[in-house]
């Protein structure tokens, strides 16, 4: 197994910096999902790691072996890596097998076991292998784009937002696939997305960037928990933030006193909660709060409500089967610990300046 | 092997632009392209503002543009009501048959109007003049109002005019306020390609003895040779025909009526005709029978009363064995031009691919007698060798189908989209066998069916052979023309029917190409 790193990865199209110094360390077997919003460079990284376009400054590295640094490096041919473009991008001209033999060697295509072993392993008919790519749905494209990337058994495979351009039934379907697919063959995958719940689902590890930056990197439940500042914290799920006074491991906010688990300098700070942390009460103790409306998604709901003392707004998170009605009064109370950032520091998601495919089309 | 290393879309190259070579290249081609509007522009200067007075502005002239005027207007509004009412009737109506009505009413196109204007002329002389040159004129040229528009009437969301409905109109104000503005693009751009046509039209005018520009320039190129009289009005005709290319130009760049968000297409509700389906086949009957049935009826007429005598095996093979030579060799080399200018403007975008793209655009404006004045100006003053030879004549071809070549052409570099040669090479091929395994198998198709659409046309092109022919090159298009102008109207009809055999395709590629375009 093999795993791959990047070090300083720079690169900019004509004024913009779209990466400013990548350190990525991608582990070897299981998936690394790269998350981050619409144009923070997570596409440009992976095209720098497969070889179609040279970084400025900075190394690639596969295995130990370095593929790229600076703008020398090995062809994309030469790099043994698999990729999966966002639409699929299977070659119209050639059958599924075709496709999907495209890698192997001009003997071995000749062979149908293996179309049949991958198609099956990506959960497809192997009587699929005969068809034309306008033929398939699109959840069936994508199926066949990861098979033909995996044929020549690439130790690494990179997949580009896959799943982004498919409706949401397909998409949990292909993902479950793809994902059972990469588990059984162990390789090193790397997955690009803007979607933290195909990230936190999918992934061993996770990857986040901002501006071209790599922010953290971590699992799913760390990056969830214990997010490296407020603005990965409200990218990777909802939160709760108020304004909050620190003093001994100790924030003192309109929810009343909250233990912190991290390290914060005494002072005002700004307090991140989950939602699922706040819980309701019909009565007793705690921050009086009046129940302004709330959002039914079937297993839960989020509840909006404004505290009774200083008109803060926070949301809650309660089960779908008894969602208390607009206008009643409760009482909420914190479960568990929370995380504080000193106010002065606080940071947020910048708005994205243009999106990746902004990006990509200016690139041709 | 500069091109085949671009084709495959070097996105490395991005950020740097095009390779020099590239651009020299398309930058030649385009030069080459503007070739017949230098020399109109050159001749104008060189004749002085009194020269140019003393010709254009006079009552000749005045006459000629009345004409011109008068035709284009009455025929284009013709074209236009005709192409949507046909359009409409197929598309939006129960009408009985209408799966084989509808190809049937492209199939004019495939008939060249000078082949029916003959087809009309050697039944009753009757038609010539300004009402028989209108009514043939339209008949011939209003499929190409009637394929847009269907093809728009097909692609249309259907919620627009539900919506119009559940806002409280009735069908006819549904249809005034909402489908019309729709079909803008559609008819405005297919009435203007049919005002080009007319501009261009030579054959048909001559036979139908009506003086437009096309006609006087020819018979003055006949009288006096080159003489700056033939080039003056070729610059007066070359303005008009540019004003219609930027009106052109702006009507498509203004609307941009594609429709929000994916899914599936739901075809549209058809109105039932009802008691008016007799008055409806009637109409559209009397338009195949006008449009269709009398050219061709001539046509066949001719041929059973011509047959009857002797039969030309010999020489009619060998008309048509010039007409399809030229059209090969044509369709190669125009295709070969169209590809690094194609290649430039698919893969990079910026002021210069703008510039020369458009450059090879201006031909599709010009008049086929004014390319090949221009290409005879040249060829005598700068490269007395080439006149007389078949080289000019296939240069002329290339000049005036490079606009399709372009459009088949781009369509085709569009496929081999750069993802699929990313991903090829992430797979272990080399650059050169992604050439081989992926770029040109995917282009390969497209290419060849410009290809095949110059190949068609240029076998039936009438008036640049005329002005550029080698004496002694006889294609089918020439053999009908002498022919009929010597009034041997039972000799031409061999040359003329081989003619419609041979446009039929390219009319099928063209209604082909209109239907994918939409698919998409």
């Amino acid at each position: 197994m093999t795993g791959l790193a990047t070090t300083g990865l720079r690169k900019s199209f004509g004024a913009v910096d779209v990466l400013r110094g990548v350190d990525l360390d991608v582990p070897a077997g299981g998936l690394t999902a790269i998350l981050g919003p619409s144009g923070c460079g997570k596409t440009t990284l992976l095209r720098l790691i497969a070889g179609f376009d040279a970084p400025d400054s900075g190394q690639v590295t596969i295995g130990g072996a370095v593929v790229a640094d600076g703008r020398r490096g090995l062809p994309p041919e030469r790099r043994g890596i698999g990729f999966v473009p966002q639409e699929g991008g299977l070659f119209p001209h050639l059958t599924v097998a075709g496709n999907i033999t495209f890698g192997l060697s001009w003997r071995a295509r000749r062979r149908r076991d293996r179309v049949e072993d991958l198609l099956t392993l990506l959960g497809l008919d192997p009587s699929f292998a005969d068809r034309y790519p306008h033929q398939l749905s699109g959840g069936q494209q994508q199926r066949v784009a990861v098979a033909r990337a995996l044929a020549p058994g690439p130790p690494i495979v990179l997949l580009d937002e896959p799943f982004s351009a498919l409706d949401a039934g397909l998409r949990a379907e292909t993902r479950q696939a793809v994902s059972e697919a990469l588990a059984t063959t162990g390789i090193t995958a790397v997955l690009v997305t803007h979607d933290q719940a195909e990230a936190l689902s999918m992934a061993r590890q996770v990857a986040v960037m901002r501006d071209g930056r790599l922010i953290q990197h971590a699992t799913p439940a760390e990056v969830y928990a214990t997010p490296a500042d407020l603005g990965v914290a409200a990218f990777v799920g909802d939160s709760v933030q108020l304004p909050a006074v620190v003093s001994d491991r100790t924030a003192t906010c309109s929810l009343g006193s909250v233990p912190i688990t991290c390290a914060c300098a005494d002072g005002p700070a700004t307090l991140l909660l989950r939602p699922e942390q706040i819980v309701i009460h019909t009565d007793g103790p705690g921050a009086a709060a009046t129940v302004e409306g709330s959002t039914f998604y079937g297993h839960d709901a989020l509840v909006a409500l404004r505290l009774a003392g200083d008109e803060a707004r926070v949301t809650a998170r309660c089960s779908g089967r008894a969602l208390p009605a607009p206008g009643i009064r409760v009482t909420l109370s914190v479960e568990g610990g929370a995380l504080a950032f000193p106010a002065a520091a606080a940071t947020h998601v910048d708005p994205p300046l243009e999106d990746d495919h902004a990006r990509s089309s200016r690139r041709d | 092997m500069a091109l085949t290393a671009t084709i495959g879309g070097r996105r490395g190259r991005a950020g740097n632009g095009p390779s020099l070579r590239l651009v020299v290249l398309a930058a030649l081609v385009a030069l080459f392209a503007l070739i017949p509007l230098m020399f109109v522009v050159g001749e104008a200067v060189q004749a002085g503002g009194g020269e140019v007075q003393r010709l254009v502005f006079r009552a000749r002239v005045g006459h000629l543009l009345w004409n011109t005027v008068r035709l284009v207007a009455a025929s284009t509004a013709l074209c236009g009501v005709v192409g949507v009412g046909a359009a409409w009737l197929v598309e939006r109506t129960s009408l009985p048959g209408r799966r084989v009505v509808g190809p049937l009413l492209a199939a004019p196109l495939a008939v060249p109007a000078f082949v029916s204007s003959y087809g009309w002329v050697s039944l009753t002389p009757a038609v010539q003049g300004y009402g028989g040159a209108v009514l043939i004129v339209s008949l011939a040229y209003y499929p190409l109002v009637y394929l847009p528009v269907a093809a728009a009437l097909r692609g249309m969301d259907p919620a627009l005019e539900e919506v119009a409905r559940s806002l409280g109109h009735g069908p006819w104000r549904t249809f005034v306020r909402v489908t019309l503005p729709q079909l803008r693009l559609a008819l405005g751009g297919g009435m203007l390609i049919v005002a080009l046509h007319e501009l261009a039209e030579f054959g048909a005018f001559q036979l139908l003895r009506f003086q437009t520009f096309t006609t006087e320039i020819y018979s003055e190129y006949e009288a006096s040779f080159n003489g700056p009289v033939a080039n003056l009005l070729a610059a007066v005709l070359v303005a008009l025909c540019l004003l219609l290319l930027l009106a052109e130009i702006r009507l498509r760049g203004r609307g941009r009526y594609s429709r929000l968000g994916a899914g599936a297409a739901r075809s549209l509700p058809r109105v039932r005709l009802g008691r008016s389906t007799p008055v409806a086949l009637a109409a559209v009957g009397a338009l195949l029978a006008v449009g269709l049935g009398v050219p061709l009826g001539s046509l066949i007429h001719w041929l059973v009363i011509g047959s009857s005598a002797s039969f030309p095996v010999g020489a009619l093979a060998s008309a048509a064995g010039t007409s399809l030579g030229l059209g090969l060799a044509a369709a190669v080399v125009t295709t070969l031009l169209a590809l690094p200018v194609a290649l430039l403007a698919e893969r990079h975008r910026g002021p210069l691919p703008n510039v020369l793209e458009r450059s090879t655009y201006v031909a599709h404006a010009l008049p086929g007698i004014v390319i090949a004045l221009a290409l005879v100006f040249v060829a005598i003053h700068y490269c007395r060798p080439v006149y007389q030879t078949t080289p000019l004549l296939i240069a002329g071809y290339a000049i005036l189908f490079l606009p399709m070549a372009m459009v088949g052409v781009r369509a085709a570099l569009a496929q081999a989209a750069p993802v699929l040669t990313e991903t090829a090479r992430s797979l272990g091929a080399h650059p050169l066998a992604v050439l081989r395994r992926v770029t040109l198998p995917v282009i390969a198709p497209g290419l060849g069916a410009a290809a095949a659409l110059v190949f068609l046309m240029v076998a039936t092109e009438l008036t640049t052979t005329l002005l550029l022919a080698p004496i002694g090159t006889e294609t089918l298009a020439t053999r009908v023309w002498s022919d009929t102008g010597t009034l041997a109207y039972a000799a031409a009809a061999p040359y003329a029917a081989l003619l419609v055999i041979i446009s039929a395709p390219a009319v099928w590629l063209l209604t082909r190409a209109g239907r994918k375009a939409e698919l998409t």
